[in-house]
């Protein structure tokens, strides 16, 4: 795919999405918890461009709401699981030995559980919030990072300037943050848009099954789960959240997509 | 080969223990007691005593895991909390329905991404390309839980095509082995289009065409054999994913299988039948990599450990 155009689509419909959530006081036409009984399952209205849920609640303000969930639970656990992940990663990496086979092993264990099982399992034991979500989505979230940024390391820390830092006399501390991590910021940071894009779409399963963002909080895996018992009179329901969670994972996976074109073609 | 067999064991022995550990922590961190959940909060203090002594869940929790692990080395799961049934007996009636659907969501995938793959590598770059590697990032952004409603409106609402939900015959598996599959078809486009379009240019790939074989020939002797391969892998690899999925996807369509039995269990917090799921869902997991990783040494026997 012609890289470039598909990454830079990708990044602005992300860029567009993250000003939505941000401004969504200020462009959601309705209050997204305001209800209106006597409106229920309206399909579409003048008032109500994307129609009604089963309280009368608009579902364009709660799609538009719903951004600030699914973005924040996705960023948070990105920013979690990578923070994570850099730091038992880099330990492994760096000092080997019986540290690294440990850290591995425990990486192996969490890896044992295809990764939404442990989370739903997780979110079970916690109760549902979104505080909860992030931290069982970053129980597996962190161990890609640690993997990765292990990997680099050990291809790395046997390189020239890495001796000669270390021959400098510099502690293992500044090889790591000086030297090693700056070279692990393009595999990161790819790694990091497909983390988004795929805790995107847990949060919505999480909350599809009722374990995730607490009722009235619109989420769109919440407004999905809302919407599956009128799937025959009000399809409408299930529509929009769903697109909007394509749309937002699509333009996720351009970017990462184009991001990994652009490192690979760098380091050919 | 003996030695990598050992080591690979070696290496499982303790994640599989690990995982059992990880999950019978998990269950019973879970809030809330059970004997409330079966007897309900009006129940005399003498009874939910009783009862949690007949379950064991007066020991303290070293005694419980001690007995949890013995248990299971005689291959007990343990009783269900609601259901008159040992979970070994529910989870054994409910197993076949998941594989059969992890069966026909692979067929569904591979029916799907052979001929899309095939079209693409035939022109690297040329509209079917594009068009097979949008349809890749697209079957990628569809969450399960998005896709079987949609499926549903369209084929069981508006055109009657199949049945809405639950398990019968042939056409009751249709839409939920599209809705599973449709992400594993999405990745293998992907991985064998790369594969072929790498395989187009190896030597041996010219020296076919060069004897004279039919283009058809070259591709399908010579080409799939050699991207079969990663194929394999990634389906194996992607089995993890099918398990993760059904979870949503037998929900969705009401699927009588293991996924949709741990979702309830959880729902219901039946202790027992959770533990049991989730373990014989890490189990099977772990078997099918380890199994995996012996294959592919067989057919491969380059591949080596440790580096």
């Amino acid at each position: 795919m012609a890289s470039k155009t598909w990454l830079y689509a990708g990044a602005a419909i992300v860029s567009l999405l993250i000003l939505i959530a941000l401004l969504a006081p200020a462009i959601a036409p309705h209050p997204p918890l305001r209800q209106n009984l006597a409106n229920d399952l309206i399909a579409y209205s003048a008032d109500h461009w994307l129609g009604t849920d089963k309280l009368g609640r608009d579902i364009l303000s709660r799609t538009i709401y719903g951004a600030r969930i699914s973005l924040s639970v996705g960023f948070a656990t990105v920013a979690l699981s990578l923070a994570i992940g850099l730091a038992i990663g880099s330990l492994a990496g760096y000092l080997g030995g019986w540290v690294d086979l440990l850290l591995m092993r425990l990486v192996d264990i969490l890896l044992a559980f295809p990764g939404i099982l442990l989370a739903i399992a997780f979110t079970a034991v916690l109760g549902p919030g979104l505080d909860h979500v992030v931290l069982a989505l970053c129980l597996i979230g962190w161990t890609g990072y640690a993997r990765l940024v292990r990997g680099e390391i050990i291809a790395l820390r046997e390189r020239e300037f890495i001796h000669a830092a270390r021959a400098l006399g510099a502690n293992p501390k500044r090889v790591i943050a000086r030297h090693l991590l700056p070279n692990l910021i393009a595999p990161l940071l790819i790694q990091a848009t497909f983390g988004l894009a795929a805790a995107i779409i847990a949060e919505g399963s999480l909350s599809f099954l009722g374990l995730g963002v607490e009722p009235p909080t619109p989420s769109w895996g919440s407004m999905l789960n809302d919407g599956r018992q009128f799937l025959l009179v009000a399809p409408h329901l299930t529509t929009y959240p769903g697109l909007a969670i394509m749309i937002t994972v699509f333009a996720l996976n351009l970017v990462g997509d184009g991001l990994q074109e652009r490192f690979q073609a760098r380091s050919r | 080969m003996k030695r990598y067999f050992i080591h690979r064991l070696l290496l499982l022995l303790p994640t599989l223990f690990g995982a059992l550990s990880l999950v019978f922590l998990l269950v019973h961190l879970i809030p809330g007691d059970p004997v409330d959940v079966m007897l309900g909060e009006t129940a005399s203090g003498a009874d939910k005593q009783e009862l949690r002594r007949s379950l064991g869940l007066d020991q303290p929790l070293p005694t419980q895991y001690r007995n949890f692990l013995t248990k299971l080395a005689s291959g007990d799961l343990g009783r269900s909390l609601f259901e008159q049934a040992s979970v070994n007996q529910i989870i054994g009636q409910r197993l076949p329905a998941t594989l059969e659907l992890a069966f026909c969501a692979m067929i569904a995938a591979l029916v799907i991404s052979f001929p899309l793959a095939f079209i693409a590598a035939r022109r690297p770059g040329g509209i079917a390309d594009r068009g097979a590697l949008l349809f890749s990032l697209l079957g990628l952004s569809l969450p399960n839980f998005w896709l079987g409603p949609l499926l549903m409106i369209l084929f069981s609402i508006q055109l009657g095509w199949t049945p809405v939900s639950g398990r019968g015959g042939w056409l009751h598996v249709i839409l939920p082995a599209l809705t599973l599959g449709l992400g594993m078809a999405a990745i293998l486009t992907r991985i064998l289009r790369a594969s072929l379009i790498q395989v187009a240019r190896a030597e041996f790939v010219k020296t076919a065409r060069a004897k004279g074989l039919s283009e058809n020939q070259v591709w399908l002797k010579h080409m799939l054999r050699n991207a079969l391969l990663s194929v394999v892998t990634i389906m194996s690899l992607q089995f993890g994913a099918l398990l993760a999925g059904s979870l949503i996807t037998e929900t969705v369509f009401s699927w009588p299988g293991i996924g949709r039995l741990t979702v309830q269990a959880i729902q219901t917090r039946d202790y027992p039948l959770v533990q049991g799921c989730v373990l014989v869902i890490a189990v099977a997991y772990l078997l099918v990599n380890f199994f995996t990783d012996i294959l592919y040494k067989l057919v491969d026997p380059r591949v080596s450990y440790g580096e």
